[in-house]
């Protein structure tokens, strides 16, 4: 008896339309994130997905304020930010975290300030910055879920470039892929990612969506056709289960995310010296 | 191979400098290439022509452009001066050095060699004809058994083979390696360069750069040293000569006749001490 009424305690908030719309939202954002993740951690570009989050808030402010769509305003914002950290990546000797750390910031700072100046545009700023299931809506569900299809068609597609190009981006060049689009394609699908990820995880914490699945995937796998597969997973599971606990612990959505994919990285990290030894390299690398 | 018998065996001793067939194509022609990165020239007015069959081997020492030319030749720098002219349509592969690769990247032996037909249209998948296509190229360079390993799990030498066996994958009939040999032992280093001899004589035209004198560059049947400058271009027995030597290391070199082939010695001026003892 004791376990019926926890179970159905358990599924209680699904019967809100605004947690069915924060879970769907979620678990296609960590799937999302954790494909899109793989390309970004292999690149050593861990925290561009933290950096750019930032200049979309900043975008996003801009949007209000100029009285232009917020979404498109944030969007089109992302990727500039995202072409100008790899363009400026390509000219060495400024390496990508020196540039994310300041395109990015200014991006943010910007948005702060314009915040402060004339208010939120749309939603409040906490909710913003950390997620908030409430806030939640048809058009965000829409709009991850598009954003999901045309990343995975763009993936599907592009494959091999992609793959080349993350891998060992010079030979691929030499080969006749242009490389410089192919950058261009993963940043446009990454300042989407965000955009469409932010009303769940919130600008502080997308950062661990796009890293947290792919290195479990990549502690798991030594393949990185499976290694995409496995992050889907890995980041529709953490959404799902992030949100449920949010609920449940009536905390902010996207801390219990993260804190469910941190506890499934101490998990596989734990699973065997095999793992470990993977986590090693992983870190080693990057 | 030339072998003179009657001399004590040094060790592994191989010779790649058969005769070319004289039905000369050129592929890549640079003429006055120079190249500056936006600063002093790094390379100034060369001059090369690669011919389909050639193995050239170029060498010079360490920030004389060795690289560079190869990537101006390859087509991904592009000239400050000069020209660098390539037969239209000709397909080519780059080696690259095993230090600049990520060895924990996790992709297998076929993975990493299939990326490498990325151009067109072409599912994630390695399909059934590709996955033939790739066992074929890898047990021709003696990499049978090992498709389904990680890049990390195979020695020095089967890790350069996998390279060429990625770069043969795309059918180009020229590639470039960027010191093939570097950090592989003497062994490796015998196996690699047989390896190409073997595909060079199926006609596949080789360029290569090396710092390797003696383990490498004397073997081959054309060698360019470069200083910023092409020095002298070449077969060994002409290039391999002591003023030659010494314009483009900028030190003295004495050159050694063993088992008939050329072995070239650093000749360094004694230091002070000994001078003076």
């Amino acid at each position: 008896m004791t376990f019926a009424i926890t179970w159905a305690e358990v599924f209680k908030p699904f019967e809100f339309e605004f947690f069915r719309n924060g879970l769907l939202v979620a678990t296609i954002a960590g799937s999302l994130c954790g494909v899109i993740g793989c390309y970004v951690v292999l690149r050593n570009m861990s925290y561009i997905g933290h950096g750019l989050a930032h200049a979309v808030f900043g975008g996003y402010a801009a949007a209000g304020l100029l009285g232009i769509n917020l979404f498109l305003g944030a969007g089109i914002w992302g990727v500039i930010t995202a072409l100008g950290v790899t363009s400026i990546v390509r000219r060495r000797p400024i390496g990508s975290d020196a540039a994310i750390g300041v395109i990015t910031t200014a991006s943010f700072a910007l948005g702060l300030a314009l915040v402060q100046l004339y208010g939120s545009p749309g939603r409040n700023a906490d909710a913003l910055l950390f997620g908030n299931v409430l806030g939640v809506n048809g058009t965000d569900v829409w709009l991850i879920v598009v954003v999901a299809i045309v990343s995975a068609a763009a993936i599907f597609v592009f494959y091999r470039p992609l793959l080349f190009t993350t891998f060992d981006a010079e030979v691929a060049e030499a080969t006749g892929v242009r490389t410089a689009w192919v950058d261009a394609v993963l940043m446009v699908l990454l300042s989407a990612t965000v955009l469409a990820t932010m009303s769940v995880m919130g600008v502080t914490l997308i950062a661990a969506n796009l890293v947290i699945p792919a290195v479990v995937a990549r502690m798991l796998t030594d393949s990185f056709g499976r290694m995409l597969g496995l992050a889907a997973v890995i980041g529709a599971v953490c959404g799902f289960g992030g949100m449920i606990a949010s609920y449940h612990l009536d905390v902010a959505s996207g801390p219990t995310i993260v804190l469910v994919a941190s506890l499934l990285f101490v998990l596989a990290f734990g699973a065997s010296g095999r793992l470990r030894q993977r986590a090693g390299a992983v870190g080693h690398a990057h | 191979m030339i072998q003179d018998q009657s001399t004590p065996n040094p060790g592994p001793t191989i010779d790649l400098r058969q005769p070319q067939g004289n039905a000369a194509e050129t592929l890549i022609e640079a003429a006055s290439l120079s190249v500056d990165y936006g600063g002093p020239e790094v390379l100034t007015d060369v001059d090369l022509t690669v011919e389909r069959g050639d193995l050239i081997g170029i060498v010079g020492p360490s920030g004389s452009g060795k690289s560079t030319l190869l990537r101006a030749l390859l087509g991904s720098i592009d000239p400050s001066r000069g020209r660098v002219d390539r037969t239209p349509g000709l397909s080519v592969g780059l080696v690259p050095q095993v230090e600049n690769i990520d060895w924990d990247f996790p992709v297998t032996v076929t993975e990493c060699v299939g990326m490498a037909r990325a151009l067109g249209w072409r599912s994630p998948w390695i399909n059934k004809k590709e996955r033939a296509a790739i066992t074929d190229v890898l047990e021709r360079l003696g990499l049978e058994g090992l498709a389904q390993r990680h890049i990390r799990d195979l020695s020095g030498g089967q890790q350069q083979r996998m390279f060429l066996a990625r770069a043969l994958y795309t059918n180009a009939s020229v590639i470039f390696l960027d010191e093939p040999t570097s950090g592989l032992d003497v062994k490796t280093r015998h196996d690699v360069l047989h390896l190409l001899d073997d595909l060079n004589n199926d006609g596949l035209t080789v360029v290569l750069t090396t710092h390797d004198l003696n383990g490498i560059a004397a073997h081959l049947p054309t060698i360019v040293c470069l200083n910023q400058r092409v020095v002298a271009a070449g077969n060994p027995d002409e290039v391999l000569v002591p003023h030659v030597l010494e314009q483009t290391y900028g030190s003295p070199m004495e050159i050694l006749e063993h088992g008939g082939m050329r072995v070239v010695v650093d000749s360094p001026r004694p230091v002070k001490a000994a001078e003076s003892a």
